[in-house]
């Protein structure tokens, strides 16, 4: 059995060992999907104001642009990603993964009301554990927090992060303040006394620019902005102290490809050297930091010629940071079996399963 | 073991300043037999050390003379003013002033380190040296060259080897 990923390829042939997907999406379908798993009061406003759901999701994916879903895994009438049954068809059964970790981000905090974007959380993570945890034991998931509110965030955290195949919390890319900042520690305290990863995500509030430099005008120039948002989010953990503070923190880079980080590293690990004081907590160089505390999935590979690409992986310098993931239902036209001949052999296993496997304890 | 004998022998002694020229917690820079040289003053004691960083030749002794500050995690800030560094203008790095060590690694481990002065009068001599802090340096991968500076009557009066003096960066 093949899918388009696979390229004509049986999933053996391509790699015969374990996978784990470290990141699958779980989409909503429409806001009433939620509703059983929503205080009555919830739903009320949502009908009351004819309001159908947060804006971000949107904005990360526009239902009818191309990197929204694979032709082959949208269905007519459907929500592409929308229950368990479309993913083990499309993922789980053809890729013959072990685990894969469910990703459902609803932008949650795109909603600004305090009480209703905590309540909307709770839904999406209800929603999760009983519509796709409870119905494939391959299954591991984030939970969703609003992330703008942290005492609201750590409370949600407190209410689902102890459940056994929770296994990260997702904070999207794109928010108003830099996460290194010390308003959100008490939720990386959260996280880390539960040992959960924080999956920094693709997407987030509409407030959040998705460049460093303001909002861009066209769709095509917001999707490549967002990347950028990567960088910025991880020099502020870095910077901020926040694996100084919180040493067993480890962070998923989801979606956000890996082919910048070593040109990062060099201009951080210098910058560092000679500016390190202002920052005196940051107690080695900020790639080394990388290498101890992130992890990034190839979904997007971002692959160049396969030769410039090989230097790419060596310049990162470790075999330990790359994790196997389709991403779905998002298309990324890239060449999973080429990216892995291209590896070292000791680094394949690695990237298929086993670098996920330790990160999230699977 | 030959070269390092010959060195040993053609170590010359020149007079450089007057001891007023440089104030305590100042330093100045001076060009010795065609070398430029940083004096510096750290509470009546004097150092010396070539004015051109290990790293990629910068101008070191042009930098500023800063305490250490460290930490053990966000928010907690110290400042160690008896630890003198001076930061090389192109990079920033830190060199500490009495021993040329480069420190931007302040992790926390009590280390101590052996230093070799590579030129002047105690250059044969390994000297064991322990940072003021030794619970929270480790020194970096570089070392500037320091100098033997003495105080005679009025004078500074520097060591250094004649036989690899040469044309100096940026020296006009
Ligand atoms: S040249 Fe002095 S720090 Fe680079």
């Amino acid at each position: 059995m093949t899918t388009p990923l696979l390229e004509g390829k049986s999933r053996r042939e391509l790699w015969s060992g374990p996978i784990i997907d470290c990141d699958v999406h779980a989409n909503v379908p429409s806001l009433e999907a939620l509703f059983p798993y929503q205080e009555e009061v919830w739903a009320q406003f949502a009908r009351d104001r004819g309001w159908g759901g947060p804006t971000g999701v949107d904005i990360a994916y526009p239902a009818g642009a191309p990197t929204t879903a694979r032709p082959e895994w949208r269905s007519e009438g459907s929500v592409p990603a929308s229950d368990v049954a479309m993913l083990r068809e499309h993922i789980l059964e053809p890729w013959d993964v072990e685990r894969a970790v469910l990703n459902c981000y609803y932008a949650v905090d795109s909603l600004r009301h305090p009480d209703w974007a905590a309540a909307l959380a709770r839904s999406v993570n209800d929603w999760v554990v009983a519509e796709w945890l409870d119905k494939d034991p391959r299954l591991v998931a984030s939970m969703v927090v609003p992330a703008r509110d942290p005492a609201a965030a750590v409370k949600e955290i407190e209410r689902v992060g102890d459940h056994p195949r929770i296994v990260q919390v997702l904070m999207p890319v794109r928010s108003e303040r830099l996460y290194g900042q010390r308003v959100f520690f008490p939720i990386y305290e959260a996280m880390t006394r539960r040992d959960l990863v924080m999956g920094l995500h693709w997407g987030g509030t509409p407030e959040g620019e998705p460049s460093t430099g303001g909002f861009p005008s066209w769709y095509a120039e917001e999707y490549a902005a967002e990347t950028q948002s990567y960088g910025a989010q991880i020099t502020s953990l870095i910077a901020e102290g926040v694996f100084q503070q919180f040493p067993d923190m480890r962070v998923a880079v989801l979606e956000g490809g890996f082919t910048w980080v070593p040109g990062w590293g060099w201009r951080m690990n210098a910058e560092w050297k000679g500016l390190r004081r202002e920052i005196p907590w940051v107690d080695r160089p900020p790639m080394d930091i990388i290498r101890d505390h992130f992890r990034f999935s190839i979904a997007p590979i971002d692959a160049g010629p396969p030769q410039e690409m090989a230097k790419i992986i060596k310049w990162i310098g470790t075999e330990d940071i790359l994790m196997f993931a389709t991403d779905y239902p998002h298309m990324h036209n890239d060449d999973v079996g080429a990216f892995l001949e291209l590896l070292p052999e000791s680094m394949r296993r690695k990237v298929m399963a086993d670098t996920a496997r330790d990160l999230y304890r699977l | 073991m030959e070269a390092r004998k010959k060195t040993a022998r053609e170590v010359e002694r020149h007079i450089v300043a007057r001891v007023g020229d440089v104030p305590e917690g100042e330093h100045r820079i001076f060009s010795v037999a065609g070398r430029e040289i940083g004096i510096f003053n750290v509470r009546g004691e004097y150092f010396a050390l070539r004015n051109r960083c290990p790293h990629l030749g910068g101008p070191l002794c042009e930098g500023e003379v800063l305490g250490l500050v460290y930490s053990s995690k966000p928010g907690d800030v110290r400042f160690d003013g008896s630890k003198r560094l001076i930061t090389c203008p192109w990079h920033g790095w830190e060199f500490d002033v009495k021993t040329g060590q480069s420190y931007f690694n302040p992790r926390l481990k009590a280390r101590r380190y052996t230093v070799e002065t590579s030129v002047g009068e105690a250059s044969r001599e390994r000297q064991e040296a322990v940072p003021e802090n030794p619970d929270e340096l480790e020194p970096g991968p570089y070392k500037a060259e320091v100098l033997q500076v003495k105080e005679e009557g009025e004078y500074l009066v520097v060591a250094m080897p004649k036989s690899t003096a040469g044309r100096e960066r940026g020296a006009s």
